[in-house]
């Protein structure tokens, strides 16, 4: 299999990689630079466990091959935290126990913050919909949706001025 | 929600709702599931598997592969050595290991599409999947059989030409797909029909259900030179793990070690074995670390699913409404090996009513379908559906509110179970009381909408459970479990120490131990961690409680009595002795001086689970242009025993329901004329997703603290995936003025039902 250097900005900082052949992004992410936050659940894009954000979309990482991340600027799960501080999102999922296993979470994480910097002020249905890409088994969504719409209200909070 | 008659409470940790413990690791993607590990030399594993519904091998040639650059081990059936066999107990059931090495590796037969043949260890995933490619397998095609009552048909194809169905005298002169005729039952049920005031019927069927885990199976393994070796992997019990392995490869289990990652769900489905064996056999043969790990298709067609159904029920009660006769005949799937959980849907079925006479007849049988494994209450939720199903025509037939009919046949304690265990800190009828007086049951509903209203029973376990704590030298302390945390256990675990300790949450930190640093506890299932392993942990927390107490005593030279350990403080009751408080820290900090380290670890067989009632309603709509079913409103209740954790005991109703509206409405495995499944992903087998479901209300009843476990916890996993069934299936049958029967209520056979199919 023939592989070439693919460049990109992950979680802000420039890496390099060997990407080629039909590799995913997702396996890149994982086997490549050991960034096993962001999971394999189908392979298929069914169930957005390996869901991240590509220049500011929301992909599936299982459906993006490895070498069209050359020049990219992907977030994973592992840059949600700012230096140590949890993101609302990430706060928010603790505190409502939005999370049993906690297999699908990274991937509910990232794409509810893609949600959020599209859209702070989501209805519940906005959040479900939005969220239907993103199968969870253990909590029935409830806590996962009141966690969101929480996370909304802080992140909106945050931004008003003083 | 309290009836009054418990001792006030005073927990200052059990019933909150901290974080847990292991949270930020799961937010931030540092957590550790299975397919996360990786060793230095690491090889990748893929498994062959049958193209066919049922086939004689009649050879496999891998010469072609092992000449592949790259292909370092390649293992097929042969290479397991499960000897004498024997049964390993698994939680909820014992499992056969002949059996379960005949589905790790086919024998000389395969007995579903799916079914492991060989695997290869290579270098890449590339050279791993060429080389399986080139291993060529001859089948000699058998005919095949998928439906259960098919399966018993005379000249229905016969899988296991060894399989003389048990329990049934004389021994049958001939094998067949019955495993075993499974009998229960009490009183003059013939009488009881005879003198009936109303007679109720009904023959239902459900499909097989995946559990349907997002987190498919993987480990890594690797072989020792020394014959030591040691398993990552994710699973339900790190010594179940261990015990299968070993006896499918023959080697003592201190040779094996098995560490637990974090599981990515499991339901039940992650209680056998399917890669760690063929790990390490792999491993064995090239003294590399081997990673297997499924794809999804691979999760569909060779693990879990549970038994789809077909079942018989005649109720008899009297036009008061209480019944007093029930009959049921179960058949169930067990797939390609004998073990469907039939016995548990016979022994369940009425264990929420007290039924003086009852006739329960299971049928455990296999078919060309993978072997079922357990799911969440396993073989409850499909009995339950024939006969809240029942029940519900009953109550409509009297014209009885749903909820007072159940109320006037609940059980009660002291009432013996057709199992034969008595009936003791059960809160059924309270469980009922309070779905009646919420809200949600009491609201009116919309043109076009009807209410579900269904019950589930569910034993709980206890059993084998070990547990340490140990307070470290700046008086915190270290929890360690020996049970897998699939859905927050390392909390309650940290909590019940925390109180009991009388430490705050924060200094208390549960860490889950491998096989050689705790002793044995069986699996994470069977809704047993917190109150079994809970026990242990609070019985570890007691005893250095007691030598924590003893030390202070031994400070300040007075008698332990005059002792009282309070908020994780020692104070002296003697007056003759004017001596400050000892906290935690301080006894910590100078243990070297008083006697050691200071830590307990307690193994032990814990007894007294109590048993669990769910009462589920549910309010639901009907496109009637595509008979799609939309829940819009759904409440839980279950007796829980006292919430430790009660976000998390929450989580569990909300989840349970969550995959009881999925099996009643969506999932499936279907199957094609060839015995082959045409669903095998998550686009075609349809779990719920976000915007299926409404927000799911629930009430935990806490009117019965089971006074056998410290903190008054009950299992809480498995009830509530009991109710949603017929809850779901009674509102659609509402609304559509039709008895359903047959799930999944899929679109079409909604449509169907209106008249319009």
């Amino acid at each position: 299999m023939s592989r070439t250097v693919v460049n990109a900005i992950v979680n802000g900082e420039p890496v390099a990689f060997l990407g080629g052949g039909g590799q995913s992004l997702l396996d890149a992410l994982r086997d490549e630079l050991r960034l096993t936050g962001t999971k394999e659940g189908c392979g298929t894009g069914d169930c957005g466990a390996c869901s991240v954000i590509v220049d500011g979309r929301l992909v599936c990482a299982c459906l993006m091959l490895a070498p069209e991340a050359e020049g990219k600027r992907i977030e994973t799960i592992e840059g949600l935290a700012d230096n140590g501080h949890l993101h609302p999102l990430q706060h928010q999922f603790l505190e409502q126990a939005a999370l049993q296993c906690g297999f699908c979470t990274p991937g509910l994480l990232m794409a509810s913050k893609a949600l959020l910097d599209r859209n702070p002020d989501p209805t519940e249905t906005e959040v479900r919909y939005w969220l239907a890409g993103n199968i969870c088994r253990c909590t029935g969504y409830d806590k996962v949706v009141r966690a969101v719409m929480d996370a909304a209200a802080d992140l909106r909070q945050e931004e008003k001025p003083r | 929600m309290s009836d009054g008659n418990q001792p006030p409470v005073d927990f200052k940790v059990v019933g909150q709702r901290p974080i847990r413990p292991d949270g930020v690791d799961k937010v931030t993607g540092r957590a550790q599931f299975g397919a996360d590990f990786h060793l230095p030399g690491m090889l990748t594993g893929r498994i062959k598997r049958s193209p066919h519904a049922h086939a004689r091998i009649v050879s496999i040639d891998a010469s072609a592969a092992e000449k592949l650059p790259g292909v370092k081990a390649i293992v097929t059936g042969v290479d397991l050595d499960v000897g004498a066999g024997g049964d390993i107990e698994a939680g909820e059931h014992a499992a056969a290991m002949k059996d379960v090495a005949a589905n790790v590796l086919a024998g000389d037969k395969v007995f579903y599409q799916g079914h492991a043949v060989a695997a290869v260890a290579a270098t890449s995933p590339e050279v791993a999947a060429e080389a399986l490619d080139l291993i060529v397998v001859t089948y000699e095609i058998l005919p095949h059989v998928i439906d259960v009552d098919e399966a018993m048909m005379p000249g229905a194809p016969v899988l296991h030409d060894d399989m003389y169905t048990k329990g049934v005298t004389p021994k049958p002169a001939k094998p067949s797909n019955v495993a075993q005729r499974h009998v229960m039952g009490r009183g003059d049920v013939k009488a009881a029909f005879a003198s009936a005031g109303v007679v109720i019927e009904g023959r239902y069927t459900t499909a097989a259900v995946h559990q349907g885990y997002i987190e498919p199976h993987a480990c890594v393994a690797s072989w020792g030179a020394d014959g030591q070796s040691t398993i990552w992997c994710s699973s339900q019990g790190q010594f179940l793990v261990r015990a299968m392995t070993a006896r499918i490869l023959n080697l003592p289990l201190s040779d094996l070690k098995v560490i637990p990652a974090e599981i990515g769900g499991g339901f039940g489905g992650k209680t056998t074995v399917y890669l760690e064996p063929v790990a390490l056999a792999l491993s064995r043969k090239c003294g590399r670390p081997v990673k297997l790990v499924m794809s999804r298709e691979e999760v569909f067609l060779a693990s879990g699913p549970t038994s789809g159904a077909s079942m018989d029920i005649k109720l008899a009660a009297t036009k008061d409404g209480k019944i007093t006769a029930a009959e049921m005949e179960l058949r169930y799937q067990a797939g390609a090996f004998a073990g469907s959980p039939v016995n548990l849907g016979c022994m369940t079925a009425f264990a929420c009513y007290d039924v003086e006479n009852l006739a329960l007849v299971g049928l455990d049988v296999v078919s060309n379908r993978p072997k079922v494994a357990a799911y969440r209450a396993p073989g409850a939720p499909m009995a339950a559906f024939a006969v809240e199903s029942a029940i519900d025509d009953l109550a409509r037939k009297l014209d009885m509110d749903p909820i007072d009919l159940r109320i006037l046949n609940a059980v009660k304690d002291g009432a013996k179970t057709v199992y034969g265990a008595t009936v003791r800190y059960s809160a059924f009828i309270e469980t009922l009381e309070a779905v009646k007086a919420h809200p949600h049951y009491k609201a009116k509903l919309k043109p076009g909408q009807a209410r579900g209203v269904a019950a589930g029973f569910w034993f709980n376990i206890g059993g084998e459970s070990s547990a340490a704590v140990h307070v470290d030298e700046d008086g915190g302390a270290t929890v360690v479990s020996s049970n897998p945390d699939i859905g927050g256990s390392r909390a309650s675990m940290a909590m019940m120490a925390a109180e009991t300790l009388g430490l705050p949450i924060e200094r208390v930190r549960c860490t889950i131990a491998d096989t050689t640093s705790i002793g044995f506890s069986g699996s994470t299932g069977g809704s047993r961690v917190t109150f079994a392993t809970g026990m242990a942990v609070v019985e570890a927390a007691q005893k250095v409680v007691a030598d924590l107490k003893r030390r202070a005593a031994q400070t300040w030279e007075c008698d332990i009595a005059h002792v009282e350990w309070r908020d994780g403080v020692a104070t002296c009751l003697d007056p003759s002795k004017n001596v400050k408080p000892l906290s935690m820290k301080v006894l910590a900090s100078k243990s070297a001086k008083t006697g050691g380290p200071i830590a307990a670890e307690v193994s032990l067989n814990a007894q007294g689970a109590a048993a669990g009632y769910g009462v589920h309603v549910c309010d639901l709509e009907i496109d009637a242009e595509t008979g799609r079913t939309t829940v819009v409103r759904y409440t839980a209740a279950q007796d829980v025993g006292r919430a430790i954790h009660p976000a998390y005991v929450e989580g569990q109703l909300q989840g349970g329901a969550a995959q009881g509206v999925g099996w009643a409405l969506n999932e499936e495995y279907v199957y094609n004329k060839q015995g082959l499944l045409d669903n095998a992903s998550f686009l075609d087998y349809r779990m719920p997703v976000a915007s299926d479901l409404p927000m799911i209300d629930t009430i935990l009843v806490e009117a019965k603290p089971n006074p056998r476990h410290p903190y008054g916890a009950k299992g809480v996993g498995e009830v509530p995936i009991v109710p949603p069934l017929a809850a779901v299936s009674n509102a659609v049958s509402a609304l559509v003025g039709k008895r359903m029967t047959a799930l999944p209520l899929s679109p079409v056979s909604v449509l169907a039902a209106m008249g319009k199919g």
